[in-house]
C-alpha cells in the first residue's frame, strides 16, 4: 500500500540529527522507520512517522526543511528468499527502485519494507494483488493513505 | 636603472601644464563624440570651454559604472570602430561585460607604459620573459606581452595555467623574468620547491599584479623563487597593466601622469581630498583615444605620494590599495560582485532559491578558495540525494559561466545565514593579505 513519508534536509553539522529526533519527540510524533542517505555536506533523513504533516510543520518552525511524499510499503515473509520474491515481482514489471529501507514490524513472521519506486500506482497494484502480501494496516501504527 | 622616456623625469610644473593641455583636448573631443559624456556635462550646465586646465578637473562629472553597462558594448567609444584595433573586456556588476577599445595610438601608448615599467626595474632586451598572465578578454597577457616586445625582450607567451608546463618551460627556455598574479606566483613557488628544481631556474625578476597581495607574500615569493618581485597596478577601464608600477626602489607605484590624472576623493561626499589623504582613487585618461574616461571611480582606496623619488622620476606614486569602497571582491584575479551571484540565484527555477547566500573567501596555501552557501528551500529539496546534487551542480555551473570562476556551492538550512536589518550578510572574506 501507499504510505506517506517525510524526508528532511539535514546539514552535516554536529547535533542536527539529535535536534530533529528531539523535536519529533517533544511533539509526540512516533517514528516507525527511518533511513539516512548522506554526502560529506548534507543528508536526507527519510522517516515513516505517526503524523508526517505535524512533523513537517514542527520542523519548519525550527528552520528545518521537510517534504511529504508517497512511498510504497511492502510486507514480506521473514524467511529466506522472501525479500527476493517481493523485489522480483516489482522489478519484473519494469519498475525501478530509487531507494528502500526497513520498517518496524509487529507481526510475527513478517518484515516490512519502505520503497521509493518509479511508478508508484503500478507497483502498488502488483503488491496488493499478491496473496503473500499482508495489508500493512495490521502493522504497528502504519496507516494507509486515504 | 635607465629611464626610458625623458617625460618620466619632467619637472612637475611642466607636467601639470602638459596635463592641462591634454585634459582640455580630451574634454572637448569627448563632448563632441561621446553622447553619455555630453549628457552628463549638460546636466551640470558645463561646456568644454569651462575646463581650462587641471584645476577645473573637480568640476567634471564622474564616469558611472552604470554608464559602462548601459552603453554596452561600444556606446562609450570616442572613435569609430574602423579606428579600433582591439577590444578587451572585464566583468561588470551584472552579467554584462565592460568592453574597452584601443586605437593604434592607444596600443602604442599602452606598450610604452609597460615598457617604461619593465625598463625601470631593469628588464632589458637580453631577458627571456615568461608571460603567465592570461591572454584573452583579460588585459594582463597582451599588455605585458606588448611592453616586453617593445623593449626587445624574448617573449614566451605561455598564458596562465598548466603549472607543470610553466615550470618545465621556465627551466628549458631559461626564463629570466616572469609575470602573473601574485597568488599564482606563490603557487608556482611552492610547486617549484616541492619539485626541488629551484637551482635549475634562471629567473631573476617577477612582475605581479591584478589582485591584492601583501609584503609578506612578496618576501616569500622572492625567497622561494630567488627573484626580486615588483608590484604593478592597472585596470582595463583605464588601460590594463602598466597604469602604475613600482620602480627599483619599491616605494609606491609611479602613475604615468603624462597619460593619466589621478585624484583622491571621499567616496561618501565625492569631494576631492587634500594631498596625502587616503581615499578613493579616481582616474582620468588624457591621451587615450578609443575608450577615454573622465573621472573614473576605481573604488580602490589608497593614498598618493608626490615627493620626488630616488629613481629621479617626478611622476607621483600611489600606495598599494588598502581596500575597496564597494563590495567587489577580487578572487583569483577575477572581479566578483555579489550582485552577479544574486542575479544567477534569482534566475534559477524562477524563485526556487531565496537570494540569501553567503560568499566565503579564504586563502589556503596561497590560493583563494571560493565557497557559496545557499539556503535550502522547500522547492529545491527532494527526497533523494541525486536530485539535490543535480540542483547543486546547476547552481555551480550557472555561477561559473556568469563569473568565469569556479565556486563550491553548499546547501544549508533555511534562515541559517545571519541577517542584519532583514538583509543577509553577503560576504565573509577571511583572507589575511
Ligand atoms: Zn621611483
Amino acid at each position: 500500500m501507499i504510505v506517506e513519508q517525510i524526508s528532511v534536509f539535514v546539514e552535516n553539522k554536529e547535533g542536527r540529527l539529535l535536534e530533529i529526533a528531539e523535536l519529533l519527540a517533544s511533539n509526540n510524533i512516533d517514528i516507525s522507520a527511518l533511513s539516512l542517505a548522506d554526502t560529506d555536506e548534507y543528508g536526507v533523513l527519510r522517516m515513516i512517522v505517526s503524523d508526517p504533516y505535524k512533523a513537517k510543520d514542527a520542523l519548519l518552525a525550527q528552520g528545518i526543511i521537510g517534504k511529504v511524499t508517497d512511498v510504497l510499503a511492502v510486507s514480506i515473509s521473514d524467511e529466506p528468499g522472501g525479500f527476493a520474491a517481493s523485489l522480483k515481482r516489482i522489478t519484473e514489471n519494469g519498475i525501478s527502485i530509487k531507494y528502500m529501507y526497513a520498517c518496524v514490524s509487529h507481526q510475527k513472521g513478517k518484515a516490512l519494507m519502505i520503497l521509493s519506486v518509479s511508478d508508484l500506482e503500478k507497483a502498488e497494484e502488483i503488491v496488493s494483488s499478491n496473496k503473500d502480501d499482508v495489508a500493512p494496516t495490521e502493522i504497528y501504527r502504519l496507516e494507509g493513505k486515504k | 636603472m635607465p629611464v626610458r622616456d625623458k617625460i618620466e623625469t619632467m619637472p612637475r610644473q611642466e607636467l601639470k601644464k602638459l596635463q592641462s593641455e591634454r585634459l582640455v583636448w580630451q574634454v572637448k573631443r569627448m563632448y563632441e563624440r561621446v553622447e553619455c559624456f555630453k549628457t552628463r556635462m549638460d546636466e551640470k550646465g558645463l561646456k568644454p570651454e569651462d575646463i581650462k586646465g587641471v584645476e577645473d578637473l573637480h568640476k567634471l562629472p564622474f564616469a558611472y559604472k552604470k554608464d559602462l553597462r548601459d552603453y554596452y558594448p561600444y556606446g562609450l567609444f570616442a572613435e569609430p570602430l574602423t579606428n579600433i584595433k582591439r577590444v578587451h573586456a572585464s566583468s561588470g556588476t551584472t552579467g554584462k561585460r565592460i568592453v574597452v577599445g584601443y586605437t593604434e595610438n592607444d596600443l602604442e601608448m599602452w606598450a610604452n607604459c609597460v615598457a617604461r615599467m619593465l625598463e625601470g626595474i631593469g628588464i632589458t632586451k637580453d631577458d627571456i620573459f615568461q608571460v603567465a598572465f592570461g591572454y584573452g578578454f583579460f588585459t594582463g597577457g597582451f599588455g605585458l606581452h606588448a611592453g616586453a616586445e617593445k623593449i626587445g625582450a624574448t617573449v614566451i607567451p605561455i598564458s596562465s595555467g598548466n603549472t607543470a608546463l610553466q615550470i618545465q618551460t621556465m627551466i628549458d627556455f631559461k626564463a629570466t623574468a616572469i609575470c602573473c598574479t601574485p597568488s599564482y606566483a606563490m603557487y608556482l613557488a611552492e610547486e617549484i620547491e616541492k619539485a626541488g628544481v629551484k637551482d635549475q631556474l634562471s629567473l631573476r625578476v617577477g612582475v605581479f599584479g591584478a589582485e591584492p597581495w601583501s609584503e609578506s607574500m612578496r618576501k616569500e615569493v622572492e625567497n622561494k623563487l630567488g627573484i626580486k618581485a615588483y608590484d604593478i597596478y592597472g585596470l582595463s577601464e583605464i588601460l590594463g597593466p602598466g597604469v602604475a608600477c613600482e620602480c627599483e626602489y619599491q616605494c609606491g607605484m609611479h602613475v604615468w601622469e603624462d597619460n593619466f590624472i589621478v585624484e583622491i576623493i571621499d567616496p561618501e561626499t565625492l569631494e576631492v581630498l587634500p594631498e596625502g589623504s587616503t581615499g578613493e582613487l579616481v582616474f582620468t585618461t588624457i591621451t587615450k583615444e578609443g575608450f577615454p574616461v573622465i573621472r573614473y571611480r576605481t573604488r580602490d582606496i589608497c593614498s598618493l605620494e608626490y615627493a620626488p623619488c630616488k629613481c629621479g622620476r617626478t611622476h607621483l606614486r600611489m600606495n598599494k590599495p588598502s581596500g575597496r569602497s564597494d563590495d567587489m571582491l577580487i578572487i583569483r584575479g577575477v572581479n566578483v560582485f555579489p550582485s552577479q551571484i544574486e542575479e544567477v540565484l534569482i534566475n534559477i527555477g524562477e524563485g526556487k532559491i531565496t537570494p540569501n547566500y553567503l560568499i566565503k573567501v579564504d586563502r589556503v596555501n596561497n590560493n583563494d578558495t571560493f565557497d557559496l552557501e545557499v539556503e535550502m528551500s522547500e522547492d529545491l529539496f527532494a527526497d533523494d540525494l541525486k536530485t539535490i546534487a543535480l540542483t547543486e551542480k546547476e547552481i555551480s555551473e550557472k555561477l561559473r559561466s556568469a563569473l568565469g570562476l569556479g565556486v563550491k556551492v553548499h546547501l544549508v538550512n533555511p534562515k541559517s545565514i545571519a541577517r542584519s536589518e532583514g538583509k543577509a550578510k553577503r560576504v565573509l572574506d577571511l583572507r589575511k593579505i
